[in-house]
């Protein structure tokens, strides 16, 4: 087991080295770049800033010195930011972030796991339409029209939480349930098509052909089976839940990475870009390790694979 | 348990069936599944809609600012805007980017997945590896930021393209915007919208290359080109013309969500995320300019999910719900 | 009283297609201490009667119209859920055909042997476990202590069937359903799987109902038979009698169809030649003997008579030789993967396969067979050793060369299902190995050629249109034979081409091949696990393990006379179903 983690960590570096090459050379192919701000700047200081920065280099060298930098864990300075490190600007928005998305993640599981299980124990009755038509509706319904419609029933109307920012505790209830409930929908619909394959299986019968009564054939033998598809969504999944999500951060004016990244895309801002794509890069594939040891946890056959 | 359970258990005594080939089978099974078939009936009146009716309404874009926030009207179906523009032709003129967005960007991305995931999966070995490989690494890139470079990257292209068909075509010139404007947004999504596509049919492909009947294919000497695209491509088209009904709502909704930041369609011309945008600036004074473009937009994705699901249920019914 | 009485029972499966009377209207009973084995092809009921039993089936769509089943005078069948779960498992237990789909692949042995102790008796863990192991111990896994801690993937089939006994026996049943237990196993293994279930109802007085499609294996272990047929029983009674003299046209076509080392025929009689069915529109079966039976039996056995053996030296030059052929497979690899296994599934094999005859591989699963095979027609390469075709060598030819001999040899599989594109017709099915070889003019030409072949491997032209799922399993082979002819080959692998298939429809096929051989000369590598068939169809016979050949003679000598243990073990495995072997299995039990 510590040699196949061992060995994805170190299959992860040369992944990680060509996202980096990728993403630096295509921030680089955007027209624009950091400086051109809406008000003009004279010539003369922008060459200067740049020159600062070492922009005004041919486009290989800078790329090598990115290289070399990062390879010492330096994510440079943030081009837009003045005086900001990248990575004290990620180690700032990231646990604001994580904290939503942890959230939002928690209601999706509590909501979207039992609500995928009885429908698919009471197929084709009222306990699976009801809740697979609200699910269906959880995902046609997109955070931006959600979010909104939240913000209007229980802060405008009823006035329960403040609309919007980032101070008190209950600031985190809207817009983690904006963002939990679609991924409660998501969770539901995989959950069902999880179970209902599983208690189609053999072994199913065979519980059930031992005498055990119904809770324990679910608990014991159709569980693990049928949350496994949910375990592989979760890894991809949660990397971007807790890396932050654009459209809820901006709708509630939630300083997390997420508007950090995207407002550093529009703004050419390449070092904070290529740092929040890394940081992101890499958590993806360290929860997709963290998912396949989990398969291995749940499923022996995987273990000795 | 479905009829197809009870074959089984009648085993090799079973009677041939009066049915042909399994699509049209597909398609009976189709027919008996009233939410599908609500949800077919429904996307194509949204498609007519968007794309006959529309070139009989008012213009989208005339501003009328003495005619703000006006309730619906004759004149105005479903009253105007901000700026006193008809939301009913708005709402209509929006649903053809979208939609069209939605469609061709599956489109792209079908072609690319199928292709890519097909050589992947039949080639085997090394090349599978790194192929596989590739989409890994591309996974691990956040696809908003793609698309944002792609986006920047295209739109002074697009610009162009729509000042030499002005100059050589002579076509109308907000048309023309219209059309010319989207493209980078098909490219973006199509040439990253692939990847989950190619991953599932190589998956089919690989379980399909150990057939039976591919290895008779091979033994009767016919050659790999015959036996990949008459053999293998034909058998995987059920779950790809399943995954890709569910993908058009999926672009429909990054589309809207692009718009939403502002990096889709520009403005004046309209797309469902750009008038849920607009709306949601006024939506306590004035609800109804979210809300019913937020219905037409639901309604279309519920409609298409729906009939991805159905089309699932009918295409393998193993997998079906009764 | 008997220990179970089933009377007049009916389960139908109720669909939008129509009712199915899986079940239809059956009785008998099962006596303290008896085997009782219900004989009947794929869809006769034998198994929906047990889940029917049981409560195991999904309701809907089946639904038990009617009849009673009573367990020690008790009723079964309407019984409250939780009081027939107190029974199942208990009192009635079960096993299933396939140990790998029916056991639980995410826990270990131990603890689903255990299961039904800890459903039933309230015992603790410990004590369960204790029990468990020393089941499964009984049922002959040796090491059970540690073994138990194992999960199923790592057991073989032999020993997750001896894990499922063990798990059905563990609370000391009195009644023990086993539902084809041994048809997904090797014949050794099977025949150590029978021992295992007879030792068990002496050790444990527990009653079993036996359900098989092979009338060799009832024919092992029962004392009563039921046959059934199409949901209705047909005969039953002592098992002696009933092979000695059948009295329903079914049975008798059943007995008959089966081919055995004794068979003399040199084309198989097969149910039709016995029986007529008529189904009316509602879907009730009648069942007729037919008026003509015998004359049929008569003409069969002139067929005997009318084929001389080849005796021609010209017609024995050799068409296809192996000399030390070996396919290696590797293993793991990969970028950063675990090191290399070489696993060597032909390891120098020399075949010798005259014009016009046949050639039988018998072995057991994974012994390599099936690569021959392949590695014969170039599907799988070859990594040493030399193919030599009609004095042509194979194993280098490439692109056009190798074309002109995929044309010559052609191979059919086990799976009639998996076999045929099911996205195309018949039709198209049948004409584009014609069109890649350019066989036949125009496309008119190619369609009467393809009418033709239909005809050849009895069935109707009508059928051209049609796709593949439309057909039923034996028919579905035909047509892979007729795809196989369409080239005109003049050799044919035949890879356990008749596996799956139920015996009345195996027989059908298996006359087919013989009567192409006739026909066309054909020549055939016939690749089985099943040592009756091969017999049938070889005119000489290999014997298969590990990758080598153990043994190799004429059909005749080989099997009245084997020379290696491992052929005389395989051999004594084969359950013969005989009457002499039969007679003398009682005379020892009195």
């Amino acid at each position: 087991m510590a040699k196949f983690i061992l060995g994805r960590i170190l299959q992860a570096i040369p992944t990680l080295l060509v996202i980096a090459t990728l993403t630096f050379f295509m921030t680089r192919m955007a027209p624009g770049g950091p400086f051109d701000g809406e008000k003009p700047i004279p010539e003369e200081i922008k060459e200067r800033i740049e020159a600062h920065y070492g922009l005004n280099e041919p486009l290989h060298e800078q790329f090598l010195l990115y290289l070399s930098n990062l390879l010492q864990g330096d994510l440079g300075p943030s081009f837009k930011y003045i005086g900001w490190e990248v990575s004290e600007l990620i180690a700032q928005a990231f646990p604001v972030s994580a904290q939503l998305g942890l959230c939002s993640l928690a209601i999706a599981l509590t909501l979207g796991l039992p609500a995928g299980i009885v429908a698919a124990l009471r197929k084709n009755s009222p306990w699976d339409y009801v809740p697979m038509s609200i699910a269906m509706i959880g995902i046609c319904l997109p955070t931006f029209v959600l979010g909104p419609a939240l913000i209007l029933l229980f802060s405008s109307k009823l006035g329960w939480f403040s609309p919007m920012g980032w101070y008190s505790i209950s600031d985190i209830v809207l817009p983690s349930l904006t963002l939990g409930l679609f991924y409660a929908a998501y969770i539901a619909r995989l959950t069902r098509a999880g179970m209902l394959e599983t208690l189609n299986q053999d072994y199913i019968r065979t519980a059930r052909a031992k005498g055990a009564p119904p809770s324990q054939v679910v608990t014991k033998h159709a569980l693990r089976g049928g949350l496994l598809p949910v375990v592989t969504f979760l890894g991809p999944a949660f990397a971007g839940l807790i890396s932050g999500s654009f459209i809820i951060e901006s709708i509630f004016f939630i300083p997390g990475l997420g508007r950090f990244f995207v407002t550093a895309a529009f703004n050419r801002d390449y070092t904070m870009v290529l740092g929040t794509v890394l940081f992101y890069a890499t958590l993806i594939i360290l929860l997709n390790l963290l998912v396949d040891v989990i398969q291995a946890a749940l499923d022996p056959k995987a273990r000795t694979q | 348990m479905s009829d197809e359970t009870i074959d089984d258990i009648r085993g090799n005594s079973a009677q041939p069936v009066e049915v042909s080939s399994l699509w049209r089978d597909a398609w009976l099974r189709m027919g008996k599944n009233k939410a599908a078939m609500a949800s077919l009936v429904l996307f194509i009146l949204m498609f007519i809609l968007c794309f006959v009716t529309a070139w009989f309404c008012k213009d989208p874009n005339a501003v009328s600012l003495t005619n703000k926030f006006a309730t619906p009207s004759v004149g105005h179906w479903m009253g105007t805007d901000a700026l006193g523009r008809d939301l009913f032709a708005r709402i209509l003129y929006g649903g053809q980017i979208s939609i069209l967005v939605g469609l061709i960007a599956t489109t792209v991305s079908v072609c690319i997945g199928v292709t890519y995931g097909a050589v992947s999966g039949f080639a085997g070995g090394r090349v599978d590896a790194t192929m596989m490989r590739v989409v890994d690494v591309l996974l691990s890139i956040p696809f908003l930021v793609v698309v944002i470079v792609l986006q920047a990257v295209f739109s002074e292209w697009s610009s162009d393209t729509s000042a030499w068909i002005v100059k050589n075509w002579k076509w109308d010139k907000t048309f023309t915007d219209r059309f010319t404007n989207i493209v980078p947004l098909f490219f973006a999504l199509g040439l990253f919208g692939w990847l989950t596509l190619a991953r599932i049919v190589r998956a089919q492909v690989m379980s399909l290359k150990v057939r039976e009947f591919v290895e008779a294919a091979t033994a009767l000497g016919y050659n790999k080109f015959r036996v990949l695209f008459r053999h293998i491509i034909p058998n995987t088209l059920g779950p790809i013309v399943v995954y890709a009904t569910l993908t058009v709502p999926s672009f429909i909704m990054y589309e809207a969500t692009l718009s939403y930041l502002g990096l889709g369609v520009e403005a004046p011309n309209s797309s469902w995320g750009i008038l849920i945008k607009e709306g949601a600036n006024f939506m306590e004074t004035h609800p109804e300019l979210l809300i019913l473009p937020g219905l037409f937009f639901s309604l279309t994705l519920f409609s298409l999910n729906f009939l991805g699901d159905g089309l699932r249920d009918a295409l393998d019914p193993k997998a079906s719900k009764d | 009283m008997s220990l179970i009485n089933i009377q007049n029972l009916k389960t139908y499966f109720h669909t939008r297609a129509g009712t199915t009377r899986a079940v239809d209207d059956i009785s008998f009973s099962l006596e303290k201490g008896e085997i009782v084995g219900v004989v009947g092809e794929s869809g006769s009921g034998k198994s929906v009667t047990c889940h029917s039993i049981l409560g195991l089936l999904p309701q809907p769509p089946a639904k038990i119209e009617g009849g009673s089943v009573t367990f020690n005078g008790s009723e079964l069948i309407g019984l409250d859920p939780p009081l027939l779960r107190a029974i199942r498992g208990k009192q009635i237990s079960m096993i299933f055909q396939d140990p790998m789909s029916c056991l639980n692949p995410y826990l270990r042995i131990l603890d689903q042997v255990a299961e039904p102790i800890l459903v039933h008796e309230d015992v603790t863990q410990e004590d369960a476990e204790r029990r468990a192991i020393k089941m499964l111990e009984k049922v002959g896994i040796r090491d059970a202590a540690s073994r138990a801690n194992s999960y199923p993937h790592e057991f073989s089939g032999g020993m997750r069937q001896r894990a499922m006994i063990a798990m059905a026996l563990v609370t000391n049943p009195d009644v023990l359903f086993a539902d084809e237990p041994t048809t997904a196993l090797d014949v050794t293994v099977q025949a150590r799987i029978l021992k295992i279930l007879r030792d068990m109802r002496g050790e444990l007085d527990v009653s079993v109902l036996f359900i098989t499609h092979d009338l060799g294996v009832v024919a092992e272990v029962a004392d009563r038979v039921v046959v059934m047929y199409q949901g209705k029983i047909v005969e039953q009674g002592n098992l002696v009698e009933i092979f000695k003299n059948p009295s329903h046209p079914y049975v008798k076509g059943l007995l008959a169809c089966r081919p055995t080392f004794e068979t003399k025929y040199r084309i198989l009689p097969t149910v039709e030649d016995f029986l007529e069915s008529e189904t009316t529109p509602d879907g009730v079966v009648t069942i007729r003997e037919r008026p003509d039976s015998a004359e049929r039996l008569a003409s069969l056995e002139k067929v005997t008579a009318a084929s001389p053996p080849p005796t021609n030296v010209e017609d024995l030059a050799i068409l296809l030789k192996t000399d030390n052929l070996q396919v290696h497979f590797h293993s793991g690899g990969g970028f950063f993967g675990k090191p290399r296994e070489v696993v060597k599934a032909v390891d120098g094999v020399s075949l010798r396969i005259q014009r016009g005859q046949t050639l039988g591989l018998v072995g057991e699963s994974g012994c390599g067979k099936t690569t021959i095979g392949r590695a014969i027609l170039r599907l799988v390469h070859p990594t040493g050793g030399r193919v030599m075709y009609d004095d042509t060598e194979l194993t280098s030819l490439g692109g056009k060369d190798l074309l002109s001999y995929r044309k010559r040899m052609q191979i059919i599989f086990q799976d009639p299902y998996a076999s045929l594109n099911p996205r195309m017709t018949i039709e198209q099915a049948l004409i584009e190995p014609m069109t890649v070889h350019g066989l036949g003019a125009n496309r008119s030409e190619r369609r009467d050629r393809v009418v033709a072949l239909l005809e050849e491997v009895g069935l109707s032209p009508t059928h051209l249109l049609r796709y593949p799922h439309e057909f039923s399993g034996g028919q579905r082979q035909r047509l892979c034979v007729a795809r196989a002819l369409a080239v005109e080959p003049e050799f044919i692998v035949c890879d356990e081409c008749v596996s799956a298939m139920d015996v009345s429809v195996q027989a059908q096929v298996l006359n087919l091949l013989r009567d192409l051989q006739d026909r066309r000369g054909l020549t055939y590598l016939f690749i089985s696990h099943d040592l009756s068939v091969v017999k049938f169809m070889s005119d000489e016979v290999s014997v298969m393990k590990e990758g080598r050949i153990v043994e190799h003679d004429r059909a005749e000598a080989l099997y009245h006379n084997p020379q290696e243990a491992y052929t005389q073990e395989l051999l004594e495995a084969v359950p013969q179903g005989d009457l002499e072997a039969l007679q003398k299995r009682f005379r020892d039990n009195a």
